[in-house]
């Protein structure tokens, strides 16, 4: 195995216990902002997206590429906007309404 | 100059990687929740930024339009989606991100082929892989929670088997991509696609036999799939940050899975190889559902009304009958009726109640009311001995005493809400149908339990007249 793939393989591991830790710490009431949250920040295959489709190797490349960019970026826009408007219904007290 | 850009590519996916689990860090408090997305969207901004300036992109005209067309669709999506629509949101988003991830792997494929070394071609493989399965198999999820497919499980003979099979045949195809000698027949790209579209196939064999009330377990399990096959597309490109977001994303899916499955009492294999039982257990079905009506007392919205009128606690369970009839806010307005005549409400959470995890929280907070009277199954269990009428809207299995009570029910060991312990236990229901998995609730029929037939929201909204009648009444004389 190359050192880049030990690095790689190093990274996966402390990133899950990192993980692990800090998502077992939020609570019941914030599971599903969580579950849109991280499925915003799992649109980072934009990222690999964005080689793709920018690549300029031409033809069927860059078509799954920009499919995939725009699949991507719906999960990263969506995702956020939607985890925030989300967060902006949880009140400590009632909102004054009527 | 092209090092010193990689440097930059580099520690701008650094700042990156620790800003999104800093964000995921702030989501532990109600408090600094919202400040948590603004820090992984500053780290998702950085990422993007970053990945432009890498020498590998060329050109840029099909990236904006995707960009554009992405972000519009996005946007419509978050605007416009209902909350009782979450659910079904969240898998469609699953969908996208392993047609994404799915598309890069064979894009890979298509670029370096076989001169991929072996570690980048195991996880290509994956990747193509894993992708495929998350995105037939969160379209599935999404028909069945939208309706259009049957929420009853599915069987067919040799289903686990035909399953195993379809997994091991996917590990050999691709072994023999990473085997296979990059001059020899057939091309790389050619083995991808066969494990493409065996993972496609897959992704609907494994969901498809799943009931609706698993269903919180298969989202997150899917999320377990999704952030997987996005760390094997960072190990296939070199990609740090990819692996991380990954291994957070997939590490969160599996927490809540487990978390689900727990509270349901069952294993992931359970839930994903368990339909077969629940499938023999629903044949009873018509015949529960007759004498449950012959022994349950079903009660007017008169003698609801009578009943919390003199209540002074209340407890109230929601389950996933108030997210289907939208009943949230007529909820809302009971508890403020209640309030007003000097009860206290409170409101107890099942973690599997609902379709996702944190689903009834997100309804009742759109509804405005307060999430510190929102409490979870451990800290209010114990407090329904002390309450004087718990209401049951919309719930099920979460409310059966024969998950205590009763070894022989398949629901036997789940922890669920003593709602029976109550002095009075009233039900809002549909009908007498038992829930997805066929599963007869002596609840319904116990001399303490009232049951109130009918949409939730209409019956609801019927008991806050009667109760703000009574009140500008007394008010009067």
């Amino acid at each position: 195995m190359s050192v880049t793939t030990i690095m790689g393989l190093y990274v996966f591991a402390l990133a899950l216990i990192v993980g692990w830790r800090v998502i077992s710490h939020v609570p019941h009431l914030l599971h599903t902002p969580l579950m849109s949250a991280t499925n915003a920040i799992s649109g980072i295959s934009l990222v690999g997206s964005l080689v793709a489709a920018g690549s300029g190797h031409g033809g069927v490349t860059t078509l799954l590429g920009a499919i995939a960019v725009c699949a991507a970026t719906i999960n990263v826009v969506g995702g956020f906007l939607i985890t925030d408007r989300m967060l902006k219904m949880f009140r400590r007290r009632p909102e004054v309404v009527r | 100059m092209s090092s010193m850009t990689t440097t930059i590519v580099q520690l701008a996916y650094l700042a990156a990687s620790l800003l999104f689990i800093l964000g995921l860090a702030a989501m532990n408090r109600t408090e600094t929740a919202r400040r948590g997305v603004r820090l992984a969207e500053a780290g998702m901004l950085l990422a993007v930024v970053g990945t432009l300036l890498h020498h590998d992109i060329v050109e840029y005209q099909w990236i904006a339009i995707a960009v554009v067309i992405g972000a519009a669709i996005g946007t419509a999506m978050a605007l416009y989606i209902p909350t009782v629509k979450m659910p079904e949101r969240i898998a469609l988003s699953h969908a996208f991100g392993g047609l994404a991830v799915a598309l890069v792997g064979v894009a890979e494929l298509l670029r370096h082929g076989a001169a991929l070394d072996e570690l980048a071609l195991t996880a290509v493989g994956l990747e193509v892989f894993l992708g495929a399965i998350t995105f037939t198999g969160s379209l599935v999820a999404f028909g069945k929670l939208q309706g259009m497919l049957p929420g009853r499980p599915i069987v067919w003979p040799l289903q686990t088997a035909g399953n195993l099979l379809g997994v091991v045949a996917a590990a050999a195809l691709i072994a023999w991509l990473v085997a296979a000698p990059a001059s020899s027949p057939p091309p790389a790209v050619t083995i991808g696609l066969v494990v493409l579209a065996l993972g496609a196939i897959l992704g609907v064999t494994l969901v498809v036999p799943v009931g609706g009330a698993d269903m919180p377990v298969v989202i997150c399990l899917l999320n377990a799939y999704a952030g997987l096959a996005a760390s094997a597309t960072g190990f296939a490109l070199g990609n740090n940050v990819l692996i991380i977001c990954g291994a957070l994303d997939g590490g969160s899916g599996v927490i809540l899975g487990v978390m689900m499955s727990r509270a349901m009492n069952r294993s992931f294999r359970d839930v994903l190889f368990g339909a077969s039982k629940a499938g023999a257990a629903a044949p009873t079905k018509a015949q529960t559902s007759t004498s449950l009506a012959a022994a349950a007392a079903v009660a007017t919205l008169d003698d609801a009304a009578d009943v919390l009128r003199g209540a002074s606690s209340v407890i109230i369970v929601p389950g996933y009958g108030m997210a289907v009839s939208q009943a949230q806010h007529a909820v809302r307005d009971l508890a403020a009726a209640l309030a007003a005549n000097g009860a206290t409400v409170r409101y107890a959470i099942h973690p599997v109640a609902g379709r996702m995890p944190g689903h009834m929280n997100v309804l009742l907070a759109e509804a405005n009311v307060p999430y510190d009277q929102l409490h979870d199954l451990d800290d209010i269990n114990d407090d329904f001995e002390a309450t004087d009428v718990a209401l049951v809207i919309g719930a099920n299995d979460v409310v059966n005493p024969a998950a205590r009570t009763s070894p022989s029910s398949p629901i036997y060991g789940m922890p669920v809400l003593a709602v029976e312990k109550a002095r009075a236990t009233i039900v809002f229901k549909r009908s007498f149908d038992p829930g997805f998995a066929g599963v007869e609730n002596e609840l319904f029929t116990l001399p303490s339990t009232m049951m109130v037939l009918g949409d939730a929201k209409k019956s609801l909204a019927g008991l806050v007249g009667q109760l703000r009648g009574a009140d500008e009444a007394r008010k009067a004389a």
